[in-house]
């Protein structure tokens, strides 16, 4: 077995943004909220991710503005380090280690200086108070963030656990504690959940379990405190903020409805409903302008001040259960699985955002715990994508299953799926498996088990049912060229003819169920590769319905790339606890590729997503990499992937040179020539010639692309950008016979106008009013390299162009 | 325990009236209570909350506002009347007509002895408060609606007046209206000029008393604010059965801007929340569903004190019923009417716990309406069943009631002795052949009553001296041989006269709590005393001294939670069968000492009998301690012995009292 150097596994997309709560710039530009590893960077206004913090080795576990310095964030890690970063550029100023983990880190303002506060873990007992003069001790602290506050001015600190409050006051280093009964006469529970304290009263409100608000004053008396209470949660109240100014409170819960209370009005309130999931953190920005409320469904919402809902930043929605399995879409690209509750949802893995999501079961979802709702339980796609089938089932305690199986044709008008067929009971009893046969007729055959075959006419009908012994069927999977069906029923694999549908033959390797079938793709496709339950993994030739090789591994998952004959074998190695991958082809028993001890735990699903642009990698071991990505999901839902060296350092340039994108002022030039000057640095750095001459078609189109996907706040008013469109379309037009003669040259000569260019960007790193007021005299002196780019440009991309037009 | 054969009586269909007005005397710890009837009680809040006094109401006088000056009690009422109360003779004293139409409101200066009455005519009536009466001074500008509320300014000078739709400030020298307008159940008018009202349209307000601004308003509730009352801070009752709390609290720790805030929020009734007070440690409210509550404020109190527990008031401190003990006969009281019952017959028997099938049912003998305006203030049957008497405040009645089979007749008494004119407490001797009535000054009146006619004998009078008080009398038994007679007087005196020599055979030694039931027992002559505070004391009648029994007692102490309890013991009575046994009531429990028995400790379970039912037989004595306590009959009103081994215990669920009430205001219950 070889192990390979230079493939490592990474998180790649698809973290929670929604396990601290997010922090809103100065200016409610920006959005940052811990994900993973990293800290986001997102605007407000256009949902996009801007870029990512980077740096940290442990999940990052709280983000904060830095008073002094509004540009300025700190964030912390359990990897025991907190980090300074200029958020607006993504550059990591300074770190400093704390030694043990932080959970989360609060601060306030104090005058001049400012207070970094690290809350340890229950079993360090103490609250650390890393500042230049104050050191507060407060043991006993709840875990979680939401339960500590800062006080008017940062002259107290207010944190509850359990069925106690205590407020600590740094001045006269005195805290008093306030105690509530467990219960009251009816039963409900008096626990405290999260605390928040009036920027300028002395005024503090907590959350509790039964849904209650209570608002504590005069608390700097051990007796004579009292408070009120609000009361129109029905749950738990996760999440309490006040505005800025003081005037509202804001509260949610599992209701996923947004209070806003009127500060000592609180009988007059704002309700903003329907927000899609429970609410886990409300924040609000410093200039009251936005409210920002994280949602157990991985999703930040903006709000602005009015109630209204202006943003929704979607992560992977990652559920309890996955039961669909993880799929690709053929068209998109994307990856697809269980989202909102009862919806399918399309994440984008490249771009590490979610398409969309299909409503599948098309019925209102309550938010109420212990109710059975329909949830969507398999998914399949067809190879072309026209076609997908969803199931969805709703078992009630005493109620007979409830199933409905429906097919949806992708519909190119509207750019999405459009249901085309339901069929309701389907099957008595849970379906297994399902999938599309493969073949390229117009003939599509859908299969489910426990065994039928629907059939696609004009319309979408049961054209056949199958059962071998009465058994129950587990997998079944069709052969790549549509011609041959496998079903395994326990240690038995029937392969079946999906055009006569008769039994052809059976293949057993006994003892022990069969778990998963796979049959090879492209050069390998006479072969079917099952895995039993009991450590085999099993090699059958088709042709001569013989057992072609077979080896002993405990074998949780096997899956086959759609695009090459690899497929990739997920074990358990049962006394390292870890997961090991080979990655194999089914004519030969030997690994191309292993990687031990991927990670801990069970690896529960896994998929193979094709890139979108390939790979050429000639090593043997990173070869299986070209055609597609392996991804798979951890036991704590951890969407993880494999990477290459080369990869991950062209990822890393592409988004160094996004950063510095951004920091400089945003001209139309500037984006079409800042990407001259990385494709420059690029041939610089000694790339063969011929990658150089490859280049220059892609990059001109991506630079126009760019143009497209930058976010519409940094880019110039639209009528500015129309004319430059229309220019480059009639230019393109007169030259478009002699430019492909003219790559080259137009080449050269654009090195030589680059480094000029270079000049005028140094000098352009100035405020963008002044790069604005420039910008007459700069189209004049670059309209020739401008004129060249846009030539290019038009020569790649017809296509849209004229959809661009005709919108 | 002893077993007994009980007859459960629930046919008394008590119904306690609603509370109008209250008021608070800090000075004395006490608090008046209008009930809706005209009645007036008074609450001892030093002495464990006991109803000292009631004052019977009358037909014609509805009280709507009640007011303390000093220790005098004054009332105004819906029959346009001023009242003043002798709080010695439970009577009114006089009424003064404010010529106004019904008054609505009632309020006192006590810097300078001036009460104003706000009346329908829209006028408010000064009246000047003299030694002995109260005087007209004058009007102020009569306004156009009825004024509904009044509250002085505590240095005197000015006074806000609540009306509809407005809040008008007079000021007192020159009666001439200063301005300002909402929808007013209330106002209260604080030492800063700040005037605050509770309104229809559910807003407390907070006004500048000086120039008329709206400071804040506070919507606390879809319905009424009824009732408002300031101490330390400010609580507002309202329509749905909530009283609010407002605090005048600092917004940032230290400054001295305040700011009047919501903060608690209480719901103790079902009804309308109509009167309100505010004492140091507490706020008692009362309203159209009879109890009277006293939530203390958490952070006033000690915690886990007796002083911290929620208290109900629901039943009256003292007897409404009356027990025939040789006949089996009950006579009820109601303000309006008396009852008399014969009890229900049974010759079955059973096993304890069992109920026995009824022979023949109870029977209502006798509905006798009263005569006049003023209500029945305290009755009583004979032991034979053969006389009944009541007495208001103006005048005593006794009949004479004869059994011929199945039929009855009554007959009142034409004559009566002229010193009998008016009596707070009635008893017949057990012979029936006396009837003893305590009248003003603490005395006692004997009457001898032959076949048809009744002779004045004596009037039994305290020492009069130094220390005494002249408090009415409020309990009053006599022995089974008819040899001794006791006086209790909510002077926590208690005066045992010898009948034989008529006359004052000596008084218990005082105790600072008042009595809520005394007894003699008929054998021992020992007099069995409880106080408000639980203590119970037996003093030896022959000796004049506490017994022994009664020393061990004090010296060991009682049990914490019975000390804790929060109803006062009602009745005393003894079981024929075993002069060891006192039987004891509050409204929730039924308990029998066991005088025989050892006291329990502090530390001994002193609800046993379920423990004591699951040892074994010859155990039973080492675990048994003299405090027998039976929870199974609540909302007690009587316990009383029979002459043959039976008990009679009469109930009035609380639900049952419920459920005659007018329906609450609807409210949308979250999840119904």
């Amino acid at each position: 077995m070889v192990e390979h150097g230079d493939i490592r596994v990474v998180h790649r997309g698809g973290s929670k943004i929604n396990s601290r709560e997010p922090v809103i710039s100065s200016d409610s530009r920006l959005l940052l909220c811990a994900s993973g590893e990293c800290v986001k960077v997102f605007s407000t206004s256009t949902e996009e991710c801007i870029h990512d913090l980077r740096g940290h080795t442990g999940l990052v576990t709280g983000v904060l503005l830095r008073p002094s310095n509004h540009l300025q964030a700190y964030s912390c890690s359990a990897d025991g380090t907190v980090r300074l970063w200029d958020f607006t550029d993504g550059i990591l100023i300074k770190w400093r280690s704390v030694g043990k983990a932080c959970v989360c880190v609060c601060t306030c303002v104090c005058a001049e200086l400012f207070q970094l506060v690290a809350v340890h873990l229950p079993q360090s007992g103490d609250r650390l108070v890393e500042a230049r003069e104050l050191s507060a001790v407060l043991s006993d602290v709840s875990s979680n963030p939401a339960a500590i506050a800062f006080g008017r001015g940062g002259e107290y600190i207010v944190s509850a656990k359990g069925l106690q409050l205590e407020v600590y006051f740094f001045k006269k280093q005195k805290s008093y504690r306030f105690s509530l009964k467990e219960n009251n006469k009816k039963g409900r529970k008096n626990t405290f959940t999260c605390v928040a304290s009036h920027p300028q009263d002395d005024c503090i409100a907590t959350g509790h379990e039964d849904g209650k608000i209570r608002l504590w004053r005069n608390f700097s008396h051990k007796k004579e405190y009292t408070y009120s209470t609000l009361h129109w949660h029905h749950s738990v109240v996760s999440s309490l903020c006040f505005t800025p100014e003081g005037t509202n409170l804001l509260s949610g819960g599992v209701e996923s409805v947004l209070v806003q209370w009127r500060y000592n009005q609180e009988s007059q309130k704002d309700f903003l409903p329907r927000l899609g999931a429970a609410i886990t953190h409300i924040v609000v920005s410093p200039d009251g302008a936005l409210f920002c409320t994280s949602h157990s469904d991985n999703k930040i919402t903006i709000i602005q001040s009015c109630v209204k809902v202006s943003a929704i930043i979607q992560g992977l929605v990652k559920g309890e259960s996955l039961s669909t399995d993880l799929m690709v879409d053929p068209r998109s690209k994307a990856m697809v699985l269980n989202g909102k509750p009862g919806h399918l949802q399309f994440y984008s893995l490249q771009r590490d955002k979610l398409l969309f999501n299909l409503d599948i079961v098309q019925q209102e979802y309550i938010h109420q715990s212990g109710l059975q709702q329909f949830e969507v339980v398999k998914a399949a796609f067809t190879a072309s994508g026209n076609w997908l089938a969803s199931v969805e089932e709703r078992k009630q305690k005493d109620a007979e299953l409830e199933l409905n199986l429906k097919l949806w044709m992708f519909d190119e008008q509207s750019q999405s799926f459009v249901l085309n067929t339901t069929i309701s009971a389907p099957h008595e009893a849970r379906i297994t498996a399902m999938c599309f046969c493969q073949s390229t007729d117009s003939q599509t055959t859908m299969l489910a088990l426990t065994f039928m075959a629907v059939d696609d006419g004009p319309s979408w009908s049961c054209d056949f049912v199958g059962a071998y012994h009465s058994l129950v069927p587990e997998c079944c999977t069709f052969s790549a060229d549509g011609s041959l069906l496998a079903v395994s029923f326990q240690e038995v694999v029937t392969v079946w003819s999906p055009s006569s549908w008769e039994l052809l033959t059976t293949l057993s390797q006994p003892p022990g169920a069969i778990r998963d079938l796979c049959f090879g793709k492209l050069s390998c496709s006479k072969y079917l590769v099952g895995t039993t339950a009991n450590n085999l993994l099993c090699c059958w030739n088709l042709l001569t319905c013989a057992l072609e090789w077979s080896t002993s591994m405990n074998t949780s998952l096997l899956l086959a790339d759609p695009l090459s004959e690899n497929m990739a074998a997920f074990l358990n190695v049962h006394n390292v606890d870890q997961i090991v991958v080979f990655v194999f082809k089914p004519n030969e028993p030997r690994p191309l590729y292993s990687h031990k001890a991927v990670c801990s735990g069970n690896v529960t699903r896994a998929v193979f997503a094709p890139r979108e642009e390939m790979l050429d990698s000639c090593e043997e071991s990173s070869q299986w990499l070209n055609h597609s990505q392996l991804y798979f999901l951890t036991q704590c839902m951890d969407l993880m992937t494999f990477t290459t060296k080369a990869e991950e350092a062209r990822q890393m340039a592409a988004s160094k040179q996004l950063v510095i994108d951004d920091s400089i002022a945003m001209t139309p030039f500037h984006l079409l020539l800042g990407k001259h000057r990385g494709q420059q640095q690029q041939q610089e750095s000694g790339q063969d010639s011929l990658s150089a001459e490859r280049t220059p078609l892609p990059q001109g189109s991506a630079a126009i692309k760019e143009l497209l996907q930058t976010p519409a706040h940094i880019l110039p008013s639209t009528s500015f950008l129309c004319s430059m469109f229309v220019q480059s379309l009639l230019i393109s037009v007169t030259d478009s016979r002699s430019e492909t003669k003219h790559v080259e040259e137009e080449m050269e000569s654009e090195k030589e106008e680059d480094s000029e260019e270079e000049e005028i960007e140094s000098r352009a790193v100035r405020p963008p009013e002044m790069a604005r007021c420039g910008q007459a005299t700069e189209t004049a002196t670059l309209t020739k390299a401008q004129v060249k780019e846009l030539r290019r440009v038009k020569k790649l991309d017809h296509g849209w162009l004229s959809s661009v037009l005709d919108l | 325990m002893g077993e007994f054969k009980v007859h459960r009586v629930r046919f008394f269909e008590y119904m306690p009236s609603p509370i109008r007005a209250m008021a608070f005397n800090s000075r004395t710890d006490r608090l008046a209570v209008a009930r809706g009837d005209g009645a007036v009680e008074i609450f001892n809040f030093a002495d464990n909350y006991f109803q000292e006094k009631v004052i019977p109401g009358q037909d014609s006088r509805a009280v709507e506002a009640l007011c303390w000056v000093g220790q005098r009690l004054f009332s105004a009422g819906l029959n346009g009347e001023i009242t003043e109360y002798d709080l010695e003779n439970l009577r009114p004293k006089y009424t003064v007509m404010a010529y106004g139409g019904p008054a609505w409101t009632l309020s006192m200066s006590t810097e300078c002895f001036l009460c104003q009455v706000g009346c329908e005519d829209g006028t408010v009536k000064m009246f000047e408060i003299l030694e002995e009466r109260i005087q007209f001074q004058r009007n102020h500008d009569r306004q156009k609606g009825r004024i509904i509320s009044l509250s002085w300014h505590p240095s005197g000078t000015h006074i806000a007046a609540g009306m509809m739709g407005m809040i008008r400030i007079f000021e007192t020298e020159t009666g001439s209206p200063a301005n300002k307008e909402v929808v007013v159940w209330s106002v209260a008018f604080l030492s800063d000029h700040t005037v605050i009202s509770g309104d229809s349209a559910g807003k407390v307000q907070v006004w500048d008393g000086f120039t008329g601004t709206l400071i804040k308003t506070h919507l606390i509730t879809k319905w009424d604010v009824l009732a408002l009352s300031d101490q330390s801070s400010l609580v507002a009752g309202t329509s749905e059965g909530t009283v609010t709390q407002f605090q005048f609290l600092p917004l940032i720790v230290g400054q001295q801007d305040k700011e009047w805030v919501r903060t608690r929020t209480f719901k103790n009734h079902s009804h309308d929340v109509r009167a309100l007070a505010h004492t140091e440690t507490a706020v008692v409210s009362g309203g159209m569903d009879t109890q009277l509550v006293v939530q203390p404020l958490l952070d006033r109190v000690e915690k886990n004190t007796q002083e911290s527990a929620l208290r109900k008031i629901a039943f009256p401190h003292r007897s409404l019923v009356c027990c025939a003990k040789k006949s089996g006969l009950l006579l009820f009281q109601f303000p309006e009417h008396l009852e008399l019952w014969r009890l229900g017959e049974s010759d079955g028997h059973g096993k304890p716990g069992d109920s026995l099938p009824v022979r023949k049912k109870p029977e209502k003998l006798i509905h006798l309406k009263r005569k006049g305006e003023d209500h029945i203030c305290c009755s009583a049957l004979s032991p034979c069943g053969g006389w009944l008497a009541y007495t208001t405040v103006s005048s005593v009645r006794l009949y004479r009631l004869q059994y011929n089979n199945n039929s009855i007749s009554i007959k009142k008494l034409p004559k009566l002795p002229k010193e009998l004119c008016s009596a707070h407490q009635l008893c017949f001797s057990s012979d029936s052949s006396k009837l003893f009535a305590s009248s003003k000054h603490s005395s006692v009146i004997v009457v001898a009553l032959g076949q048809s006619e009744c002779k004045y004998l004596h009037t039994l009078k305290p020492k009069s001296g130094y220390g005494t008080t002249e408090q009415p009398v409020h309990l009053l038994f006599v022995s089974e041989d008819s040899k001794w007679l006791a006086a209790a007087n909510t002077g926590c005196e208690i005066h045992i006269y010898n009948l034989n020599k008529l006359k004052l055979h000596c008084t218990v030694p005082v105790y600072s709590s008042c009595p809520t039931a005394i007894a003699i027992h008929p054998v021992t002559s020992n007099l069995v005393t409880v106080h408000a505070n639980q203590q119970i004391f037996e003093y030896s009648l022959a000796q004049k001294e506490y017994t022994e029994w009664s020393r061990k007692l004090q010296k060991q102490g009682l049990h914490n939670l019975w000390l804790e309890r929060d109803t006062p013991i009602t009745h005393i009575s003894f079981n024929p069968n075993n002069q060891a046994h006192i039987i004891l009531h509050d409204m929730f429990m039924l308990c029998i000492i066991d005088q025989s028995l050892p006291l329990p400790d502090r530390k001994t379970l002193l609800y046993n009998q379920m423990t004591l039912r699951s040892v074994p037989e010859s155990e039973r004595l080492r675990h048994s301690h003299a405090f027998k306590i039976c929870k199974n009959f609540q909302h007690l009103l009587c316990v009383s012995t029979l002459e043959d081994q039976a008990l009679v215990v009469v109930e009035r669920p609380l639900l049952d009292i419920m459920s005659q009430l007018p329906a609450p205001v609807r409210q949308k219950k979250f999840a119904t």
